[in-house]
């Protein structure tokens, strides 16, 4: 007899599938099913865990269909909004995103392989809750804040708070993420991720780090500096400390490499198949070093390939 | 669960199907519908071999539902060819013999022609970067690389 994998295997459960059009109508299908119901955005996450029967899920609300969940636009008041089901395609194929926020395609287009990238969203990719989500450390880096809106209303959050363990998010029952808000970017601000990988292409972050600058006295001074660390902690991780300390020092290799070192004490990372704690809390020192360097070098209005654009030489 | 009425376009042509909301496109596509050039490899979106376009944007079959095909157009491997004959990039991989085994094949071409729509003179490492959601176990993927390449080269010229 012909036997499928998907039937046989790894079956999902029979479930609901809504697709509503406003927040409203979201919030209380969401709401109506407690825990049971499961937001889909790209469904790369979701359609994989619901196959391995991580959760019992009773209700999928796909909010693809939302308009405020397809925003991604930019006014110089209210800088960059993007909304949570956004896919990565979208946003690295935005002439004004790229331009504007260098930081954040250095991680929208590594994530998975172009299929991928065709459906996942940032969205997604912050409630999934990964500690290695790539995008993530890039939205703390540039200060994103959420919007969410549930059953009580609206409220918004730091970025750097949305992650409150691995796999779990802030987001209370019947809560949706509608989207992230990035401040307008600022002549002499720049921003650069980057992770390490024993491949090319198409892995999960070993170590992850988004540093965000802006500089003054001609560039000479780190004026202010926000630096998140990815996949060394149960949570991406707001290196406050060692961002701060940076404040009013003048830009020299010194002090970023004192950055790092500070940003060193704060990783807690584990040991697992990617690599040992030990390697993973060097690479945290040699990756907000790099990072810091790309995200001056980018607010001096320089050219600083991403890992897409650095290996096609 | 009772059985959703979708109405969608695959390969210009209308059709519609009932699914189950837990069906994936893969598996409606390849148990309903017949379509069974797109394959099942992974089936949680690692290899590529169940690659479609979806309104004209690459996916992984395997994690998109089969009721959120409603409205859309998908290009499954079978869209490729026209009656007059293969698609360049077919009758690349073959000129080039950029297969052995064959199961990754239909995800490569599909992955392909999506590059070519809209890079059509892409650089040997846009090829790779692009491709990269495919795995072969066979090529090694040079001959794949070669043959991409070697299309692009061909519909500029033609």
């Amino acid at each position: 007899m012909f036997v499928t994998l998907y039937e046989e295997d790894f079956p999902l459960k029979d479930f609901e599938y809504c697709a509503p059009k406003t927040l409203r109508e979201a919030v209380s299908l969401l709401a109506e099913k407690g825990e049971s119901a499961r937001v889909m955005a790209g469904g790369t996450d979701l359609i994989v865990q619901m196959r391995g029967k991580r959760f019992q899920t009773e209700r999928v609300v796909d909010i693809k269909h939302i308009p405020e969940l397809n925003e991604l636009s930019f006014g110089n008041r209210k800088g960059l909004v993007i909304g949570a089901g956004v896919p990565c395609w979208r946003i690295y194929n935005d002439s004004e995103v790229v331009e504007r926020y260098p930081g954040l395609i250095d991680s929208a287009s590594i994530i998975g392989g172009i299929q991928i990238q065709g459906r996942a969203t940032l969205g997604g990719n912050l409630c999934n809750a990964s500690p290695s989500a790539d995008t993530t450390p890039s939205l703390i880096a540039y200060s994103a804040v959420c919007h969410i809106v549930g059953p009580e209303g609206k409220r918004s959050m730091p970025v750097e708070e949305f992650c409150v363990g691995p796999g779990k998010n802030a987001l209370k029952a019947g809560e949706i993420l509608v989207s992230m808000q990035i401040p307008a970017n600022k002549k002499n601000q720049g921003a650069h991720y980057q992770r390490f990988i024993p491949r090319n292409e198409m892995d999960i972050a070993v170590v992850g780090v988004g540093s965000w600058v802006e500089l003054a006295n001609r560039g000479k001074e780190f004026k202010n500096v926000r630096i998140a660390l990815g996949a060394v902690g149960p949570t991406p991780i707001f290196a406050s400390a060692a961002s701060e300390a940076l404040i009013g020092q003048a830009v020299s290799d010194e002090a970023i490499a004192a950055a790092g070192e500070a940003a060193q004490s704060v990783a807690s990372p584990i040991s697992d198949m990617r690599g040992p704690a030990e390697f993973r809390t060097h690479l945290v020192g040699v990756l907000v070093k790099r990072t810091l360097q790309g995200a001056v070098a980018r607010a001096k209005g320089q050219f600083v390939a991403n890992a897409v654009q650095e290996a096609a030489g | 669960m009772s059985k959703i009425h979708v109405q969608t376009t695959i390969n210009g042509e209308e059709t519609e199907f009932l699914c189950e909301p837990r069906q994936s496109l893969l598996e409606v596509l390849r148990e309903t519908l017949g379509f069974t050039g797109t394959k099942e490899g992974c089936n949680d979106g690692n290899c590529g071999a169940c690659s479609v376009q979806m309104d004209g944007v690459l996916a992984n079959s395997c994690l998109v539902l089969a009721i959120e095909a409603e409205g859309k157009e998908i290009t499954t491997v079978e869209g490729l060819a026209s009656p007059e004959g293969l698609h360049p990039i077919q009758q690349k991989f073959l000129e080039h013999a950029a297969l052995q085994c064959g199961i990754c094949t239909p995800g490569f071409l599909v992955a392909a022609k999506a590059l070519l729509d809209q890079n059509p003179t892409p650089t040997e490492h846009e090829v790779r970067h692009w491709l990269a959601g495919n795995l072969c176990r066979c090529t090694g993927y040079d001959k794949i690389v070669r043959a991409v390449l070697d299309t692009a080269e061909e519909m500029q010229s033609a």
